[in-house]
């Protein structure tokens, strides 16, 4: 049986958690605004859980597992939410998976039916992997024609050296090339199991009838062992790091990377303070954060580089995360603009920060445009219910709830702090896209 | 229990045209404090002098900075005090400029926008600063397969005589040229009252959002619209194929594809729907299940359709290694050629319908959604019930129906096949 452990006000209603016998973590919110409903299951496996070998494994398996299972045929396993006009989708990241559809409220039971499939009883057909191996490498080899996303993995490569965090998401390529049906396999047995998991569903359902049919679909999937996870902290950062990329291409681009904070860390708001100041704020939700682009015209780094002309265009990611990853900031050279003088630029500003601080205006506006974020992306139950269990999967829902008072809490004095610990030269990789000559 | 309007009500947008000939479109919602705002200007690269492209992308990178009256900074500053992020988009039909703020905020956010929209000065500075920006942009597109891909085959389909051939970023040559009275021209010429439609969704009644329209846009006087001729494509009379090489590339990009038709054909849901089984259904259609799915040469295979005011391209893409690019063409080839040679089965045309149908909710679940979808239908005059009239449309439509617009569109013998990535090779 399903126990109710904690009921929360998550926006204008009420979010409902239940952990059933076997673990499963279950939140539900009702949303009647529209005749829809979402269901996103979330895993706790994403490519930190993952050694050398078999990089890639866990966004791997999220590709078998829209192939097919014991009740569901292959060729059925999309078409089932598309009769109800249903958007589905999965994704893998540092520390996590997840697997969503969205589609009319009458088609709830079949999105719990093929999540409770997709926990229990994938095929894993040997042909299939297989195939999906090529799609995978044409997925890295699409993203290699990317120079930005060849030096992101570059930089993400030589800013860790101990944690897990360092290797691609999608995988080295002999590791792709290599792992075994077996591999993938193993991997999903030890991870798809309902004591590593979150599901959460949101829209216009009625929460107990919800909560009958999860225990219905869920409550005979056993709990599964673990095992030991890896512990591997990243060693303290030295001194400056640095990469060049040297590839033929016709832009140069800038990466420069500071160790940052964990999601549920203290230092966590601040920082996101001090990114909306530098870059402008983006928000917290990996699903759509970053489909709308930030109030940036007024930002520190926008007026020194975008504004001087020498860069494109600049971003600034900051995303909340189970372990302590990075804090990156990007710009675009524009043609004929060096990247030592854009380099030049660029760190003389995070310099300035680090050392100066905020001003009580930005500290303001940003906290404005934070705000201003979090009602935008609360937009849609799709949006909802990612981050009831995007936070759920790296620390805790309630996080999630109480991001927009632990954003209004932020002092000048944090920020600066922040700032000065965080972004010094010691802690910063450099990495550089430097186009030769085609 | 549940407390929504159900779906078959519709939206029930409001519309007013104001005295100067401005459109505004509202609909209030209440899922989050916030107003979206959407102007839908006809103002996009179709508009661009045949001798100069890219000045209605140029415009949307300058308008906002600068107004008579407001310097590019005094507007970053309010838009970024407040929040709100304003995006510019240009299409080859329209240029949009979108932004979301919160329902405090939105009248003060409108009178904003509505300055930028009027009043823009494109400061010689402020055009220089930006000219940057364009041509990199440019640049990048010149090492991205994918763009490649698409401008070669646009070029091949259209001409560069017609708009549509042209690329909507422009060219490096074209970007250098482009100054203050350019854009100043432009602006004068296409950006009228008549050229706007204005849809306003979020949590504001439609009076309050007429009354901030009226206020912030009345004083715009009308002007006459410009006609603006875009010719019918020319119609291939064989295949054609074309390789781009780009041996620095880990992967190749095929676009490959038609004209088809226009949004007003009559036959347009039976290309919608035959475009969503070949291309789009349950990830790609046909020819995800056989490209992807089956075979597992590549991470994305899709078709789309863009029926617009002339007949726009059918495009089939898809990116493949350099050793699977002969293989990958002649399984679109074969796809279209099943499609063309049998027509779709009863199954897939009751599934695409179902989604089809099935998807609206969805579609306009989000202010941003609405106000898309609202412009749209403004766009190509398909009425304030469009919304409600889509599903019988689309169940109308007979399986003959499709087959014939299979037929029509996509017989592989006068396919235009460009391929740009690592291959030197030929195709076929």
């Amino acid at each position: 049986m399903a126990t109710a452990v904690e009921e929360q006000a998550g926006g204008a209603s009420t979010v409902r958690e239940h952990v059933l016998d076997n673990g499963l973590r279950v939140l539900i919110q009702e949303v009647h605004t529209a005749p829809l409903a979402t269901v996103w299951a979330w895993y706790r496996v994403g490519s930190k859980d993952e050694g050398p070998g078999v990089t890639g494994v866990s966004h791997w398996v999220e590709h078998m597992n829209f192939r097919g299972s014991t009740n569901i045929p292959r060729e059925k396993v999309k078409g089932i939410i598309e009769q109800y006009g249903g958007y589905w989708n999965g994704y893998t990241w540092i520390d996590q998976t997840t697997y969503t559809e969205t589609a009319t409220r009458d088609a709830l039971d079949h999105m719990l039916f093929i999540e409770s499939e997709r926990m229990g009883s994938c095929l894993y057909d040997p042909a299939d992997c297989e195939s999906e191996r090529t799609i995978i490498i044409s997925e890295l080899q699409g993203g290699e024609n990317d120079p930005d996303t060849l030096l992101d993995q570059e930089l993400t490569a030589t800013a860790f050296r101990a944690h897990a965090y360092r290797h691609p998401t999608i995988g080295w390529l002999s590791d792709l090339q290599t792992m075994t049906r077996d591999d993938l396999y193993g991997h999903y047995r030890r991870f798809y199991v309902p004591n590593n998991a979150t599901l959460v569903i949101v829209g216009d359902v009625d929460a107990d009838a919800a909560m009958r049919d999860v225990v219905k679909r869920f409550g005979a999937i056993p709990a599964g062992e673990l095992g030991r996870r890896t512990q591997t902290k990243e060693p303290e950062q030295l001194g400056q790091r640095r990469v060049t990329v040297s590839k033929s291409g016709t832009t140069a681009y800038l990466k420069i990377a500071h160790h940052a904070p964990a999601g549920d860390e203290a230092e966590f708001f601040p920082l996101l303070v001090l990114d909306a100041v530098l870059t402008g704020a983006k928000g917290v939700n990996l699903w759509a954060s970053f489909k709308t682009p930030p109030p940036q015209r007024s930002a520190r780094l926008y007026q020194a580089l975008v504004n001087s002309g020498l860069a494109s265009g600049i971003t600034g990611s900051i995303v909340p995360t189970q372990e302590p990853f990075v804090y990156t900031i990007s710009a675009t050279a524009t043609q004929g603009t060096s990247l030592d003088r854009l380099e030049e630029a660029a760190v003389a500003e995070i310099d300035r920060v680090a050392r100066d601080g905020i001003t009580p205006q930005e500290l303001t506006k940003a906290k404005t445009q934070l705000r201003a974020r979090l009602v935008f992306e609360n937009d849609s139950i799709t949006n909802i219910a990612h981050q009831l269990g995007y936070f759920a999967t790296i620390a805790r829902w309630q996080d999630f709830l109480a991001m927009a008072g632990r954003i209004e809490t932020v002092t000048l004095e944090q920020v600066g702090h922040v700032a000065a610990k965080r972004l010094g030269s010691s802690h910063r990789t450099i990495g550089w896209f430097s186009p030769a000559e085609q | 229990m549940t407390v929504h309007s159900p779906a078959a009500h519709g939206l029930a947008p409001s519309r007013q045209v104001l005295a100067n000939g401005l459109t505004v479109l509202s609909k209030r919602t209440a899922v989050t404090p916030a107003v979206t705002i959407h102007a839908s200007i006809r103002a996009g690269g179709a508009a661009d002098p045949s001798d100069l492209s890219g000045v209605a992308h140029f415009a949307s990178k300058t308008i906002d900075r600068g107004t008579t009256t407001r310097s590019a900074d005094q507007i970053a500053e309010d838009l970024d005090s407040r929040g709100v992020p304003l995006t510019a988009a240009v299409t080859r039909q329209t240029l949009s400029l979108t932004c979301t703020c919160l329902v405090e905020d939105f009248e003060a956010v409108l009178t904003q926008l509505a300055d930028i929209i009027t009043r823009p000065a494109f400061p010689a500075a402020e055009v220089d600063s930006r000219r940057s920006e364009v041509i990199t942009l440019i640049r990048q597109d010149e090492d991205s397969p994918a763009a490649v891909a698409v401008d070669g085959l646009m070029d091949m389909l259209y001409g560069t005589a017609h708009p549509y051939g042209r690329k909507l970023r422009g060219t490096i040559e074209n970007a250098e040229r482009i100054d203050t009275a350019a854009l100043r021209a432009f602006h004068h010429a296409h950006v009228t009252p008549g050229n706007v439609s204005l849809a306003i969704v979020g949590d504001v009644a439609s009076p309050r959002a007429v009354d901030a329209a009226s206020a912030a846009f009345l004083a715009w006087a009308a002007s006459p619209e410009p006609a603006i001729e875009i010719p019918s494509p020319p119609v291939p009379t064989g295949r054609r194929a074309r390789v781009i090489p780009m041996m620095n590339k880990a992967q190749a990009d095929i676009a490959y594809g038609f004209t088809a038709i226009t949004r007003n054909d009559p036959a347009y849901y039976a290309y919608w729907l035959m475009n969503h089984i070949m291309g789009q259904y349950s990830m790609g259609g046909r020819l995800g299940d056989s490209i992807r799915e089956r075979q597992g040469m590549a991470y994305y295979v899709f078709s789309s359709l863009d029926a617009n005011v002339v007949p726009g391209p059918l495009m089939v893409r898809a990116g493949v290694s350099a050793a699977n690019i002969t293989k990958a063409v002649a399984s679109i080839d074969a796809e279209l050629t099943s499609l063309v040679n049998e027509g779709p089965t009863e199954q897939e045309l009751i599934e695409s319908k179902q989604y089809l149908i099935g998807s609206l909710p969805r579609t306009l679940e989000t202010n941003a959604g609405i106000a898309a979808f609202l412009t749209t239908a403004e766009f190509f005059g398909l009425g304030l019930d469009y919304d409600v009239r889509v599903p019988d449309l689309l169940k109308a439509v007979t399986r003959d129906e499709v087959h014939e617009a299979a037929r029509r569109a996509v017989d592989p013998s006068k396919a235009t096949v460009v391929v740009a990535g690592p291959y030197d090779g030929e195709l076929a």
